[in-house]
């Protein structure tokens, strides 16, 4: 399909649907929705908005519409040695931008190179209002007006309907090698944070099955010269490891058990949680299969100095627990000042009212 | 213009009863209260603007800065927070009609944690300080703001401040992994911590740069970041701006992401190499300071490609730096280039503006024809990497009309960033000082979105009012707004 700009006609129905009070669903290529419970209302597709509309390999900035597949951009950018530097997940064939920002889940390089909020440098979007509203630019450095397009990753379409978005991409190193080592958790996660307190090209680091995992990224000789000083076994097809465990096809996630995500300062000890563990992002994303309670992982989390979150069940969607109350309240204020009919993505709620799932962790209020 | 009018002469009703009630909850050293001492409090690193604070508190703790918040939203007083007070664009100018909020005092480094690689500190200690404590571990905080000695991390994260390292490191925004706020009336609130991210939307980027608007930072966690193996510095000198311009984007189209990638223009040379004598070409119209930094390997092997592209892109002349003290004094001409240019003129004003790098040869030209249809010089010095223009202008305060004069040129310039795809502010943040130009930058719609963010953390609007939004009315006076679509925004309002 071709490019296409529809930024009028969205904007158009939400506001419509702001004028009606009806709800709307935000909806990309649906790859993610098991990150967030199904909203209420009827579905606004935004695939069809779609197309890059800017790209500046020497200016390392990439302009594009919410609904351009993840795959175009990605080869797009191949073809000039560049890439995502958040190495997103696409947890499906068709993921969409908008959907990768409004989850803003970001992959292996997350540690090292920054998080999908990181390289959004401005936004385009549709507030709750139907207000089409631009913040930041196509610039590295823009320190006019509140930061409200980093505001909109990972706020699951909550805020306002992302239209088009602007991001710093990274030249693609030019050599990435993969090490594995014999190892149990405890002491990889020693290895794993002295090492990342070391000037070595490391790109990604994980602990799997009693195996510790780097990578290395950078010029050849950099790279040469790390693998020396390391030591380990080289892994053929390293790039197929990180894909998999980028996008769940890894092993550790076939398990039909819910899957927990924490995260915690990186170099947190073990936490004394039954079930099975596998620690990305140098020990600071930790996922867990476990019959625990959500009350004995929370804690858990919490006492580490971090949080927990459901990612995904078998039959059933992912939640966030809420933080704090006062940060609680100021987000549902947060939300009534972007979205004051609350019509995008509300909460499914039962039958009394109640609202019996929430997105991005914050529970909405109703006009 | 920007003027500061003074509001009021009269003792505001609050005035007596906030002292008496200050006077209870800190030491008698934390509160100012007479013209002399609060002097040195009445302006930040925009000296220009000057206002004497109604009063000032300089709180020892958390506990303290508490007390104060809430006995001044119980007597609606205005707000204003300072850090070192080294901001460039009047962000911690005080209110006659409020209090000045000092976090000075808060200075403590509480926690270097190696294996975490974070450092846990009070807002007001200073950049520098973070890297010097964390230097045995073998680690540093990576944004570098030219004021590091001096400027602190609590107006580090509530400006966003940038440095030369920014385009490989980032910004604060990228460094910074949670921080404790107080709200307007004094509750405490901790967001992020020692780890990745947070559940539910994004508040610590939204606090990033927020400019003392939506609350007061009283803690700050960074990321420390292992220091390079090796740092090395080019000095290529070209006798042509756009030709320096042209390889700038060479090196990025490499797929090489220097350290710093900066650019001077000619009287920014001559200036700094008259100040600091780093060695610098004087003849040449421009020079670029490219360093590489990394493993020894990363470095020896970009050294060599950044070399041959600087060589192609017809630069006159390419030195390496011989030592660390050739390094250092090359950077000193850079991170002096201020203060340099300061000394060819009695007063000198600092811009901001960002452009996308490729509109860098047209920027500075139409920069060097408003210079002279102005009468005021220009000297430029640039973030060439991450297109972060810095044009001084020369002036005279002490001569009638060229305060104003040198503002309006200003303005122009920040709205030609605007014009071809940039920013009025990459770094030093809109304060007081580019409150207009926010309303070239930015929509009705889109102001109204930050007002109501704003109202969010501060219902009564009692944090830094005033600051950083400009409201409607004020738009529509200053009289160059947005104009989209040919329709000129607020028809409904009178014009002055």
């Amino acid at each position: 399909m071709s490019a296409a700009d529809f930024s009028v006609e969205l904007g158009e129905q939400v506001h419509a649907a702001y004028a009606a009070g009806t709800p709307l669903s935000l909806r990309g290529h649906g790859t993610k929705q098991f990150c967030a419970p199904a909203a209420e209302g009827a579905a606004l597709d935004t695939t069809a908005h779609r197309g890059i509309v800017t790209y500046e390999p020497t200016e390392l900035v990439l302009t594009a519409r919410a609904g351009t597949p993840l795959a175009d951009i990605e080869a797009a950018l191949a073809a000039n040695q560049q890439m995502l530097g958040f190495e997103p997940p696409h947890f499906g064939a068709g993921a969409t931008l908008g959907g990768t920002l409004a989850c803003g889940l970001s992959g292996p390089r997350r540690p090292y190179a920054g998080a999908a909020r990181d390289f959004v440098l401005g936004m385009q979007i549709v507030n709750g209002k139907g207000e089409i509203l631009r913040f930041g630019g196509q610039v590295m450095k823009n320190v006019a007006g509140y930061d409200l397009s980093r505001l909109m990753v990972g706020s699951h379409g909550t805020l306002g309907l992302i239209l088009e978005a602007s991001f710093k991409v990274l030249p693609k190193p030019p050599q990435e090698t993969t090490l594995r080592f014999e190892m149990p958790a405890d002491e990889a996660i020693h290895k794993m944070n002295v090492w990342a307190g070391q000037p070595l090209p490391v790109s990604a680091i994980c602990h799997a099955a009693d195996t510790l995992y780097v990578r290395l990224s950078g010029a050849g000789t950099a790279v040469r010269a790390a693998r020396l000083k390391l030591g380990g076994d080289m892994v053929d097809q390293g790039d197929d490891f990180w894909r998999a465990l980028r996008e769940h096809d890894h092993a550790f996630f076939r398990n039909d058990a819910p899957l927990w995500r924490l995260s915690v300062p990186s170099a947190t000890p073990m936490l004394g949680l039954s079930g099975t563990w596998l620690l990305d992002w140098g020990g600071a994303q930790r996922w867990l299969h476990t019959s625990a309670s959500a009350a004995e992982v929370a804690r858990a989390a919490q006492q580490a100095g971090g949080h927990a979150q459901l990612f995904r069940q078998r039959y059933q969607v992912g939640t966030s627990y809420p933080p704090e109350s006062t940060i609680a309240q100021l987000q549902q204020r947060l939300k009534q000042a972007f979205d004051p009919g609350a019509i995008l993505n509300r909460s499914p709620r039962d039958a009394a009212g109640q609202v019996t799932a929430t997105r991005a962790g914050v529970a909405q209020v109703l006009r | 213009m920007n003027n500061v009018a003074p509001l009021s002469t009269d003792r505001p009703a609050w005035r007596d009863p906030l002292v008496r009630a200050l006077r209870a909850v800190l030491p008698p050293t934390s509160l100012l209260t007479e013209a002399e001492d609060m002097r040195p409090y009445e302006c930040d690193g925009l000296s220009a603007y000057r206002r004497l604070p109604g009063l000032v508190a300089l709180p020892e703790n958390i506990e303290q800065a508490q007390q104060v918040l809430r006995r001044c939203a119980g007597l609606k007083v205005p707000v204003v927070t300072r850090g070192a007070g080294t901001g460039l664009s009047g962000g911690a100018l005080p209110l006659e009609n409020g209090l000045l909020l000092s976090l000075a005092k808060l200075n403590r480094t509480l926690e270097i944690d190696p294996l975490n690689r974070t450092a846990t500190v009070q807002p007001g200690v200073r950049n520098l300080a973070i890297s010097e404590a964390a230097a045995a571990h073998g680690l540093y905080y990576a944004p570098d703001p030219s004021s590091q000695i001096a400027c602190s991390i609590g107006g580090n994260v509530a400006e966003n401040a940038g440095g030369v390292h920014c385009l490989k490191y980032g910004l604060t925004v990228h460094n910074v992994l949670g921080i404790k706020f107080l709200t307007f009336d004094g509750e405490l609130v901790t967001l992020g911590g020692k780890l990745l991210d947070s559940p539910g939307y994004d508040l610590l980027a939204l606090f990033t740069g927020s400019e003392g608007m939506l609350g007061v930072i009283v803690e700050v966690t960074v990321k420390l970041l292992p220091k390079p193996e090796r740092a090395q510095v080019l000095l290529a000198s070209y006798d042509d701006l756009e030709k320096a311009g042209a390889a700038v984007a060479a090196i990025i189209a490499a797929g090489i992401i220097p350290g710093g990638l900066e650019m001077m223009d000619n009287l920014a040379i001559r200036a700094a190499e008259d100040y600091v004598h780093a060695g610098y070409p004087v003849d040449a119209a421009a020079i670029l300071l490219c360093e590489l930094d990394g493993t020894n390997e990363e470095v020896s092997e970009s050294l060599m490609r950044a070399r041959e592209l600087l060589l192609a892109s017809g630069a006159t002349d390419i030195r390496t730096a011989r030592d660390e003290a050739e390094r250092l004094r090359f950077w000193a001409g850079r991170k002096n280039a201020f203060p340099a240019v300061g000394r060819l003129a009695p007063d000198y004003y600092c811009m901001d503006g960002t452009i996308p790098r490729k509109r860098l040869p047209e920027v500075l030209r139409r920069i060097a024809e408003m210079s002279r249809d102005f009468g005021l010089q220009v000297a430029n010095v640039f973030h060439a990497g991450d297109g972060n223009l810095h044009p001084l202008i020369l002036y005279d305060a002490n001569k009638p009309g060229e305060l104003e004069r040198t503002e309006e040129l200003g303005g122009r310039i920040l709205e030609l960033c605007v014009q071809v795809g940039g920013t009025i502010t990459g770094e030093h943040g809109v304060g007081v000082e580019k409150i207009n130009q926010m309303c070239v930058q930015f929509r009705p719609a889109e102001l109204e979105q930050f007002h109501a963010v704003k109202r969010v953390f501060d219902p009564q609007e009692l944090l830094n009012p005033g600051k950083a939004v400009p409201t409607l009315h004020r738009c529509a006076e200053f009289g160059r707004m947005h104009v989209h679509g040919g329709q000129l925004p607020f028809p409904e309002l009178e014009r002055f």
